[in-house]
C-alpha cells in the first residue's frame, strides 16, 4: 500500500476513532463516507469494512468507560437495549434491500434535527 | 416497563443501523430526552449495546466476504488509541455539557445526512 494511503488511513481512523469515543458513537457515521468518497470503496463494502473499524474502537472506548465509571451500567436496562439493538440490527439489515431508502434517510436526518436542537438547547 | 422501552428503543436504534443510518445516534438521544438517562450513562450503554450486533453482522460479512482488510490496521491502531482518548476526556466533561455538545453534534450529522444523496461516490453501484 502507498505511503500516502497509509497516512490518510491513519489520520481518518484517528478522526472517527475520537468521534466514536468522545460521543459514544456516531463513528459509523462518519466512516462511511469517508471510506466511500475518499477511499472509493463500494457502498457494500463499506458498510461492511465500516463495522470492521467501528467495533474495536468500540470496544476500546467501552473498556475506557467502564474503567472510568465503574460497572455499574451493567443491568438488565442494558441487557435489553443489548438484545434491542441486536434484534433490530438484524431486522435492519434484512429491510436494507426490500425499502427505498431515500426517504427515509430524510426523515432520519430531520428526526435527528430536532432531537439535536433539543439537547443543545433546551 | 422500563426494560421494554430499553429494548424498543435499542430495537429503533439496531434497525436504523441495520440500514447504515446510524443507530447510536438514535439510541444516545432517546434515552436521554425520554428516558432522563444521563448523557454519559446513554453514550455507554450504546457503545456496549452495540457489540453483540456488530459481532454478529462482521462474521456474516467476512463470511460473504466484504470486508476489504487491506490497510484496515492503519486506520484501526489509530482509530483505537483516539477513541481510548476521546473517551477519558469525556469522563472529564460533566454530562449536562456533554449533551450539549452531543446536541450539536447531532445538528452537524443531520445536515451532512439530509444532503447526503447530493454527495455521491465515485464508484456508487448503479442498480
Amino acid at each position: 500500500m502507498e505511503k500516502n494511503k497509509k497516512l490518510y488511513f491513519a489520520v481518518a481512523g484517528a478522526g472517527v476513532g475520537f468521534i466514536n469515543g468522545f460521543f459514544g458513537g456516531g463513528g459509523g457515521m462518519i466512516v462511511l463516507p469517508v471510506l466511500t468518497m475518499l477511499f472509493n470503496f463500494e457502498q457494500k463494502n463499506a458498510h461492511a469494512t465500516a463495522i470492521a473499524i467501528i467495533l474495536p474502537i468500540t470496544v476500546a472506548s467501552a473498556v475506557s468507560y467502564l474503567i472510568a465509571n465503574g460497572f455499574g451500567v451493567f443491568d438488565f436496562n442494558l441487557l435489553s437495549a443489548s438484545v434491542g439493538v441486536t434484534i433490530g440490527g438484524v431486522v435492519g439489515a434484512l429491510l436494507l434491500k426490500r425499502i427505498n431508502n431515500k426517504s427515509l434517510v430524510k426523515i432520519f436526518a430531520v428526526v435527528m434535527f430536532i432531537a439535536g436542537a433539543k439537547l443543545l438547547f433546551f | 416497563m422500563e426494560i421494554l422501552k430499553f429494548c424498543l428503543f435499542g430495537a429503533l436504534g439496531g434497525v436504523l443501523g441495520g440500514m447504515g443510518m446510524g443507530g447510536g445516534t438514535v439510541l444516545i438521544p432517546l434515552l436521554t430526552i425520554f428516558l432522563s438517562v444521563e448523557q454519559k450513562t446513554a453514550q455507554a450503554i450504546n457503545l456496549i449495546s452495540f457489540i453483540p450486533m456488530a459481532i454478529i453482522a462482521l462474521t456474516l460479512h467476512f463470511k460473504n466476504k466484504l470486508v476489504k482488510t487491506e490497510g484496515l490496521l492503519f486506520m484501526i491502531i489509530p482509530a483505537c488509541f483516539f477513541g481510548v482518548g476521546g473517551a477519558v476526556l469525556c469522563h472529564f466533561i460533566k454530562s449536562e455539557i456533554m449533551q450539549r455538545i452531543f446536541g450539536g453534534f447531532l445538528l452537524a450529522l443531520s445536515f451532512v445526512q439530509f444532503f447526503s444523496d447530493k454527495i455521491k461516490p465515485k464508484n456508487s453501484l448503479k442498480k
